[in-house]
Formats: C-alpha cells, sequence, structure tokens
C-alpha cells in the first residue's frame, strides 16, 4: 500500500497529496499520515468528494487515513 | 450537540450565522460601522495603540483579537486539540503577513470585513471580494505547481501559549491604560516633562468607537471557540472551490453574509449604495489590487486573518509570527502614506501593494518543492 507523509504540513497540502495519490492509483488502498484533526477531516473529505471510502486509526497526535478507491 | 457536529456543513453554516450576528450586533452596540469584526482593521488599531503608527484616529487595544485568541485555545484545549508547532519558514509568513495587512489596508478591510461591507449594502465590497478570489486563484496555480512553506515541527507546549499570553498582557493594558511615552515639551522656553502614550486610545474616528470591552470580548471568544472548532476560513473556502470543487467552507462565508444583511435590516445597518460608504473608499482598481494583494499572501501563508488567529490559539506559532507580520505592516502602513482612507488610496499605497505582489510572486516561484 503506498504512503504518503503529510505529517507538519499545513492545509491544503495534506489534501493535495491525497488528490495526487488518489489520482495516481486507479483502484486500491492509500495511507495518508497526518497529524491535525484538521488534517485528517480534510483528507477525508476530499477522498469522500472523490467517491472514495476512508478509515482512520489514531496514535498519539498521529492519524493514518487508509482510503480506499474501488 | 456532539462534537463532530461543527464538522459538518450545518455545522460550518451555523458559525458563519453566528459570526454574521454577532458582527452586526458589535456594530450596534458600538463598532464601527461595517467593522463588528475586522481581523486587519482591529489589528491596525492595536499597532496604533502601541504606537507602532501614530494616526491618531485608529487607536484601540481591541478586545475582539484577544477574545479570537482566547476562544481558540479554551476550544482546543478543551478538545484536546492544542498542539505547540512551529518551524514553517517564519520568515517567510512574518512578511507575507506584512503585505498582507498593508493589501487589506489599501482595500481597507480584511475578508471578514469585506463580507459584512457587503451585507451593509456597501457594493465596493464587490470590487474587493472580486480581487481577493483572484489572488487567491493565483495562490492556487503556485500550491498546484508544488508551492509549500515546509513542515512544521512540534515545540514544546509553552512556545504555543506565548500568542495567548500576549493578548493576556494585551487586556491588562486595555484595563490599566498605562502611559508609557516620555516626551520633552518647550513652552515659553522652560523645558518639561510630559507622560504621554502609548498606550494611545483614539478621541475621535473609528479607533474611539467600540462596543462595551466585556460584550466584545466575550463575543469574540465565542467567535474564537466555534471557529476553532469548524476551521472557519474565508481564503480557504475560496480556494477549497478553485482547488477541489469543495463547497464546505464556502457554505460558512455565504451564511455569514446572509446572517449579517438579515440582522442588518432588522437593525436598520444596511445603506446600499457606492458612495459615502463608511471608512471605505470607491477608487475600483485599488480596491480590487489591495484585495488581490492579500488574497495572494493569505493563501500562500495557509489562512485569512481570522484563520491565523484561531490558529495561533491553538499552538501554531507560525500562524502567531503571521499575525505579528499584519500587526508590524500596519505600523508600516501608516507611517509610510501606504493605508487608503475614505477620501481614496494613499500617496505610496499602489506602490505598495505593486511591491507587495511582486513580493508574494517570487515567493510563489522560490518556494516550490522542486527547488526545496
Amino acid at each position: 500500500m503506498k504512503q504518503i507523509d503529510a505529517r507538519g504540513l499545513s492545509c491544503p497540502q495534506p489534501v493535495i497529496m491525497a488528490r495526487k495519490g488518489m489520482a495516481e492509483m486507479g483502484s486500491g488502498k492509500l495511507e495518508v499520515l497526518v497529524d491535525s484533526v484538521t488534517s485528517r477531516d480534510n483528507v477525508m473529505r476530499a477522498a469522500r468528494l472523490e467517491g472514495c471510502e476512508t478509515e482512520v486509526s489514531a496514535k498519539d497526535d498521529e492519524f493514518s487515513v487508509i482510503i480506499s478507491k474501488k | 450537540m456532539k462534537a463532530g457536529f461543527f464538522a459538518t456543513r450545518w455545522g460550518i453554516v451555523a458559525v458563519g450565522l453566528f459570526i454574521g450576528v454577532a458582527a452586526a450586533l458589535l456594530q450596534y452596540w458600538g463598532n464601527p460601522p461595517n467593522m463588528g469584526v475586522c481581523v486587519a482593521c482591529m489589528e491596525r488599531d492595536i499597532a496604533g495603540a502601541l504606537g507602532l503608527h501614530r494616526a491618531a484616529v485608529v487607536q484601540y487595544l481591541r478586545p475582539e483579537i484577544m477574545g479570537f485568541v482566547i476562544g481558540s485555545l479554551i476550544a482546543a484545549l478543551l478538545f484536546r486539540e492544542y498542539r505547540a508547532r512551529t518551524g514553517s519558514a517564519p520568515i517567510v509568513r512574518f512578511c507575507l503577513g506584512m503585505f498582507a495587512m498593508i493589501g487589506a489596508l489599501v482595500f481597507l478591510g480584511c475578508p471578514w470585513r469585506a463580507l459584512l461591507r457587503l451585507a451593509g449594502g456597501d457594493w465596493n465590497a464587490l470590487v474587493g471580494i472580486a480581487g481577493l478570489t483572484v489572488g487567491i486563484g493565483v495562490g492556487v496555480l503556485f500550491l498546484k505547481g508544488g508551492y509549500n512553506l515546509g513542515r512544521t515541527y512540534k515545540a514544546k507546549p509553552f512556545a504555543g501559549l506565548i500568542m495567548p499570553l500576549i493578548m493576556v498582557a494585551l487586556f491588562a493594558m486595555l484595563m490599566a491604560k498605562p502611559l508609557f511615552g516620555r516626551a520633552k515639551q518647550v513652552v515659553d522656553g522652560v523645558e518639561t516633562m510630559i507622560i504621554t502614550g502609548p498606550v494611545f486610545f483614539s478621541a475621535e474616528g473609528p479607533g474611539s468607537m467600540a462596543a462595551p470591552v466585556a460584550v466584545s470580548l466575550l463575543v469574540a471568544i465565542a467567535i474564537g471557540f466555534l471557529a476553532q472548532r469548524s476551521r472557519f476560513c474565508t481564503m480557504g473556502a475560496v480556494r477549497d472551490v478553485i482547488l477541489t470543487r469543495d463547497f464546505h467552507l464556502v457554505s460558512g462565508i455565504v451564511a455569514l453574509v446572509v446572517a449579517a444583511f438579515a440582522a442588518n435590516l432588522v437593525l436598520k445597518q444596511f445603506h446600499p449604495g457606492w458612495e459615502g460608504q463608511p471608512i471605505a473608499h470607491t477608487n475600483h482598481l485599488w480596491n480590487f489590487m489591495g484585495m488581490a494583494l492579500s488574497g495572494l499572501a493569505f493563501s500562500l501563508a495557509g489562512g485569512c486573518p481570522g484563520r491565523q488567529l484561531i490558529l495561533s490559539g491553538e499552538g501554531d506559532g507560525d500562524a502567531a509570527v503571521f499575525v505579528l507580520g499584519m500587526i508590524v505592516g500596519a505600523g508600516f502602513a501608516h507611517n509610510f502614506t501606504l493605508a487608503s482612507s475614505p477620501a481614496g488610496p494613499a500617496l505610496f499605497g499602489p506602490a505598495a501593494v505593486v511591491i507587495g505582489i511582486v513580493f508574494c510572486l517570487i515567493v510563489g516561484f522560490a518556494m516550490r518543492e522542486k527547488f526545496a
């Protein structure tokens, strides 16, 4: 699974990186690492706008957003 | 109301409605016309109160600015979102803040005030909003081209508390009204020392118009709290529509305008027209260009002035640097005859806008990933 490290980047960078990743991958899963709730929510919303499903797990201050594209 | 409500479409709409009504009411309670909340104007007034500029009509320690930061801090602490962080090109952000303020003071308002001016019937705001949109559009082109100010890094918690502490200090000065200035004065050949500001408080003009301190502070704390929860951002609203066709944030600013318009109608504060609007001028070119500069600077810095204040309250040291850049920029804007007045643009305002746009374009090109 491809991983995008958007930790420490402020919006809209995580969204731009996630969108680029979604556009490049065709179908499958993509993991986006972020370290703020704002970035987590924004990446999830961007994924939903693209018709993808998301799954989130949290570890300390960081979040992993797994984007599934069919 | 569950914690996640503000992340929803209705959440952001509710926050926009609240800010719109609150702003109209703050005007009704004493704030300057169409300036219930204006981050640029209010930071400019703070710069004046501290003596960073000496424009006597715009000097006041606006409690709204303090409230936004403190409200955001409270929300961030309550919801465990307080994270001290810094290190993403602070000097670039400082300069972007300076030029954003200069652009805003050529137009006479930040994006929040542009919306409030529109809601009050000042059609010149439409020109400013058009400029803002174009400026943000140019910023989006840079973002698509790989523009990026780099990562922030986790800092010790205290680092993020400095901005809220500055706000507490400002509030203490608002309460105590100390006079730090000492100046020599010669009367009939006799030299005496007079005690003067800073802190300065305007005796007339917009700086003398203010809602009661407690009211301003409490309303602003509520706005700061809600804006932190909802990520309310005017620049982000326009940017997201252009960049990703995401209409989430923009629904909040539409709600703000509708609510302020309705409240203005009820409070008899709606006066449509181009001419004679309060604290506004009718020079379309420089209303447009001033806001275009601001929009570009906001998008390169990642947030409108309100959002930067909110971020500075939740621990973002880089946003705090942007805010300080804006306050210093306000000092330059008035000291260097850059800030417009109701008579129109000031002597050197247009030149400063051009310099600011050139600076932002250089930043946009220079800070692309491929060059990093």
